[in-house]
Parts: C-alpha cells; structure tokens; sequence
C-alpha cells in the first residue's frame, strides 16, 4: 500500500492540529466510510498521511492489512500508537483527542443526541446492507434484479427514516446551521 | 423511561424509572419517538434517544458514575468503540429479524440460514481477532466496558436464537462465561424484563 502522491492531502497545512504524532488514514477513494474520517479530518485542520487500499485488487487482504484491521475494511487510522477501525469509532476518537470544531455540539444534549442517532442509522442500518462485497454476494446468489431491488428497499428505508428523524431540526445542515458528525456521514452516503 | 421489547439484546445502563412493558413500535405514538419503529428508546425528560449506540454514549455523558469507556488508555477505549460499532454495525443490522424474515420470504428457509451463519460467523471471528491479544476476564481487560455490553447480548441471543457454535471463539466463550456471572446481565436479561412472555 503506497502513499497517494497526488493526493493534495498530504502538503495541505493544517489550520490546528494539537498533536506531534503523525496520523495516518488508510483509505479507499470510493469508500463513504473513508470519506467520512476525511471529511472530518479536514475539518478540525487535521494533516495525515494518505495510504491508499485499493479494495478492488484485495488489498484489503493482505497480511499487512490484516494486522491493522481483521475485518479487513477500510478506513484505518493510525494515530502513534493507537490503531482505530471502524468510522464510527475513529470519529469518536477524533472528536475526544481533536476537541477544535467540534462534530458533536457541546451545548444541546438533544442536538447531540440526534448527531448520534443519524450517524447510527447510516452506518448501522444503511451501509451495511449496501457494502459492495454484501451486493455481490446477492447478486451471486440471486442476481443482478433482486440486487438492484435490495440496494433500493434499504436506501430509501434509511432516507426515508433520517428524513423524518432530520424534519424538524434541519437548517442549512443536518440538525441546525453548523456542519456536525451527522452531517459528515450524510454526505459521504448521498455520494458514495 | 425506556421502551424496550424483552427479545432486543441492548443492556442499557439504568437511570430509569419504570419500563413500558407493551409492544407498541408499529403505534402512531411510537413512530413520533422512532421513526424507523425501533427498540430501544430512552426518554430522559424532554430528550428522546433512539438506536442503542447513541443511546449508550447518550448515558456515558450525562450519567459518568461506572464509566463504560476507559478513561486512562486511549487504545482500549478505541477498541471498545470499535467492538460495539462490529456488532452495532456488521453483525446485528445483518441478522435483525425483519432482514431475515424478507430473507426468507424471498430466497427461502436455508438461504436465510446460510446468510445468518455467514455473517455472524464473520462478526464473531472479526471481534475474536481484534480482542485476543486485550481479553482478560472480559473483552478489553479487568473490567467490564461497553464492548462488553455490547457482546454479551449479542452472544446470548445469537446461540439462542441461531444455534452459533461459539467453540470456534475461544476468547469471546471465555469471556461469556464472565457474563454470566455479573448481576447486572443476568438483572437486564430478556426473561426478568416486564414484557416477557409466560
């Protein structure tokens, strides 16, 4: 796994960054759980170091990889020592170690509440069931209509349910005028 | 107040003070808590809660006493983190019963077992690899975090309802065997809750 050289990343200067250790994302450009981490590591004005998997020649599976990550998804972040996976987790643990703008509003326990809920909904309940390795075990299994009828069911299942959780808290973003944890997951997903 | 139905396998931290022992998630009612008419839900005066990881850092905050996340070690923590959001993420959304019951609908009764034996075979082996080398007595060391209230349901109710043969996960059945002598699994388990069945 080589470092993406042209990736701007890596010489963006960071507006604040609290920390002399040196993180490292591993990452796949098309993964909205990788997008995710990047959206909000751009935000706190955090610089890292891009290490690209590339998930369609199974880099994912490779020993190296393994040891980082046994569920051999992406994204990984490695921040010194600790080694995160899981986009949920690694964003929680920015929001701990990174506090400069925030992704969970500090005042409304509401709010923040909801930032949460969203977040879970997406990655529990909407990405899960369209991961590309799941669709192609259906559609090997089932073919290419039940594929495309299942991306489907599930997808505006979860929009469906973020629309009404979102209703009547939505301003400019996800739950008010600021841009929070909710907001970061939605995106990467509508994209993805 | 929590709404809860006594099969959904979330331990919540308690500060409640009674539980709604009806099933009542496809009620006009509950949709306004819940719009994707899911167990469980918390209400803590005006704040309503839904989806149990939110809930559970929703109570990490506001009621610190018996932390569930280690506050000393990053690494552990973020390992808790990561366990809760395997099983939050990768392994319940893949067997809740809804998902399996159009599953089987569709695809039939054997590919309904095949897919529940894949995926949470999957999980299992995921968490059995990421907490070999930081169990002890349970998940991520001494003492009982939120990776841990996360796999102890979890374990509980897939050998019970799927028949998963947990021998193929030696540090994750050790560490079950821890559960099942904490008071407060055995106080939050299906059968002693209001609404189960006689």
């Amino acid at each position: 796994m080589d470092a993406d050289t042209n990736n701007d990343d890596q010489i963006d200067i960071g507006i604040n960054s609290s920390s002399s250790s040196k993180l490292v994302l591993y990452s796949y450009w098309q993964s909205s759980c990788s997008w995710r981490v990047r959206f909000a590591l751009k935000l706190k004005g955090l610089i890292y170091e891009y290490k690209a998997v590339d998930l369609s020649k199974g880099e994912q599976f490779s020993p190296e990889f393994e040891e980082l990550n046994p569920l051999h998804f992406v994204p990984v972040l490695v921040d010194g020592d600790v080694v995160v996976s899981d986009s949920y987790a690694i964003l929680l643990y920015l929001e701990e170690k990174y506090p400069q703008r925030a992704l969970l509003p500090a005042a409304d326990p509401q709010q923040r509440a909801l930032n949460l809920q969203a977040a879970s909904i997406i990655s529990s309940s909407m990405q899960p069931l369209h991961m590309l390795s799941l669709l192609k075990y259906i559609e090997d299994k089932f073919g290419p209509d039940e594929r495309l009828l299942w991306v489907q069911t599930h997808i505006e299942k979860g929009f469906l349910a973020l629309e009404k959780l979102l209703i009547d808290f939505a301003a400019k973003y996800a739950t008010g005028e600021d841009v929070y944890m909710t907001i970061n997951k939605s995106v990467a997903h509508i994209q993805g």
